[in-house]
């Protein structure tokens, strides 16, 4: 258990090292602010039919963070290593291919939390002024941090399968993003699909991501999106534990 | 320590090691010798876990690297070719990062790195960042590295590549100071190198092995060149040269009247008496004659040309 922690503790210096973590803090911060003003304007002082916080997902900048952050966290994973030759010391330390592989994970996400607490800051500003535990309540608020959480390990395990399959971090951003957008996008027939009732709407449906995050932003907790989430997020940590694994056997 | 049996190595149609065989016991000193794309350093990344080999069985303190990579990975300190190292962390950070990973026992590793970092000379830069570092610090950073959870074997992969002359004798003293107490394995394209810390060699050519055991040994059978220099005309010296029949020659002209001479071919008896006698039968005074140790070409041309059958 050491182990993994001091994997995940060197994960996550590696973006406070240098500039590249506070880059990508500022940026996010930024994108934030814009939402959170993009929503205030919309609450223009009136009370809302909807919870704020699903306000906040139907603004663009919440899914420009999400697809082009992500992959931007995660794509020096394995390729920084593998570029520079860490790899080769580290696979050959006593670790096993498992704790490397959820170690990263692990310390992506948890990059990828911190993200996400100045929207928190934001959400108690609101509370404040508005007062209404109808307009934005503690229940929404909760699904809502879940359900961004959730959404990171889907995109960071992505990510990381995405960086571990190349050296180049460019690559591994830009494919990352590949299939973040895919997804995402994917999702998005669902709205042309309307209420039709073949495979491919119903499929649409099934994995668009908007109506994952908008159960959660309304203080639903989906068990189906959860399971959705959970389960492609194994999916691609087998896949990237393949990647590793795949050395051995090249 | 190691036994290694018709190890085969393919890079899709490349064959990088093809049938490789070989063993090093504990406490031996062993140097892995052979020039660049050799297969070197493919041998130390199947013996280290980190690949797989195509065919054969690699065997390190009797676990396989294959079946047991997790035993096998507990007993080594390896430094890999390069030495890469994350350029974002202080030296002795570093250390204490790696010691975890290797298990050190929380109350022993700061002694233990106190320790490592004394015997490789870089206690006073444990505070700086190893991407500051110079070349010869960095080596010793990844030196430190391999000895810190005290191995039964050490793999290093070119300790002394890019180094200077004062940093590859201080290297060179500490590998002499492990022997003994560890079984260490050294890559090495330069012979001299293999010679002066090693018990034993190992030479790898296009993949295969051309030999092993004590250098002495080797050297032996590759057949040394003598190189003499006298003052005759160039003419008379080739002449001269060809009477001796001490197999090929070469003369070549130098400044004041002298000529040069290298017998190539010069076997493992000493044939430097019977040139100086002629040259003093001749009359012609002689201002240098001398053997000149096989060269790494010179040993892997008389081991070829032993396998071959004479090509």
């Amino acid at each position: 258990m050491s182990v993994f922690r001091a994997l995940v503790r060197r994960e996550l210096s590696a973006f406070f090292q240098g500039p590249t973590g506070f880059i990508i803090i500022a940026a996010v911060l930024f994108l934030i602010g814009l939402g959170f003003v993009v929503v205030l304007s919309g609450l223009n002082g009136q009370a809302t039919p909807i919870p704020v916080t699903q306000v906040f997902y139907s603004t663009y900048f919440f899914w420009l963070i999400l697809l082009l952050i992500a992959p931007i966290i995660t794509m020096r994973s394995f390729a920084m290593e593998r570029a520079s030759g860490t790899y080769e010391s580290l696979m050959t330390a006593p670790v096993g291919d498992w704790q490397v592989v959820l170690s990263k994970f692990a310390g992506a996400l948890i990059f990828y939390a911190i993200l996400w607490v100045p929207l928190l800051v934001c959400s108690v500003v609101v509370r404040f002024y508005v007062g209404e535990s109808a307009v934005l309540g503690l229940g929404p608020m909760v699904t809502s941090a879940l359900g961004i959480l959730l959404v990171g390990c889907l995109y960071m395990s992505m990510g990381c399968f995405a960086s571990a399959l190349t050296r180049n971090q460019a690559v591994a951003a830009v494919s990352g993003f590949a299939m973040g957008a895919a997804l995402f996008f994917t999702g998005f027939f669902s709205y042309f699909a309307g209420d039709r009732s073949d495979w491919i709407s119903q499929l649409a449906r099934h994995v668009s991501l908007a109506n994952h995050m908008e159960s959660f932003s309304r203080g639903v907790i989906d068990l189906g999106a959860v399971i959705f989430f959970l389960s492609l997020t194994a999916l691609f940590l087998y896949l990237t534990h393949k990647v590793v694994e795949s050395r051995r056997w090249k | 320590m190691i036994e290694v049996q018709n190890l085969t190595k393919r890079y899709g149609q490349h064959v990088a090691l093809d049938g490789v065989s070989f063993s090093v016991g504990c406490g031996e000193v062993v140097g892995f010798l052979g020039p660049n794309g050799a297969g070197k350093s493919t041998t130390m990344r199947i013996l280290t876990t980190f690949m797989a080999a195509t065919s054969g069985s690699v065997r390190v303190g009797g676990d396989c690297v294959f079946e047991n990579p997790m035993r096998v990975r507990e007993r080594i300190g390896y430094m890999p070719e390069n030495n890469p190292l994350p350029t974002d962390l202080r030296a002795g950070d570093y250390l204490k990062f790696r010691a975890q990973l290797k298990r050190l026992a929380n109350g022993d590793s700061a002694n233990r790195i106190a320790e490592v970092m004394e015997q490789c000379g870089v206690a006073d830069v444990a505070g700086r960042f190893i991407g500051q570092l110079s070349r010869g610090y960095r080596q010793r950073v990844g030196l430190a590295d391999a000895l810190l959870a005290k191995p039964e074997l050490i793999v290093l992969d070119e300790p002394t590549a890019g180094l200077d002359p004062n940093q590859v004798r201080s290297v060179r003293r500490l590998i002499r100071e492990l022997a003994g107490s560890h079984t260490v394995l050294i890559s090495s394209h330069i012979l001299s190198e293999i010679e002066m810390t090693c018990d034993r060699v190992v030479i790898l050519h296009e993949g295969r092995l051309l030999a092993s055991g004590a250098l002495d040994a080797l050297m032996a059978k590759a057949n040394a060149a003598v190189v003499a220099e006298v003052r005759a005309s160039l003419t008379d010296t080739i002449e001269w040269a060809a009477k001796l029949a001490l197999g090929q020659a070469e003369c070549a002209e130098q400044p004041g009247g002298y000529v040069r001479c290298r017998f190539a071919d010069a076997k493992s008896a000493d044939t430097r008496e019977k040139i100086f006698a002629s040259a003093n039968e001749h009359g012609w005074s002689l201002r240098e004659l001398s053997r000149q140790a096989p060269s790494l070409e010179d040993l892997f041309v008389s081991l070829t040309r032993g396998k071959d059958g004479g090509k």
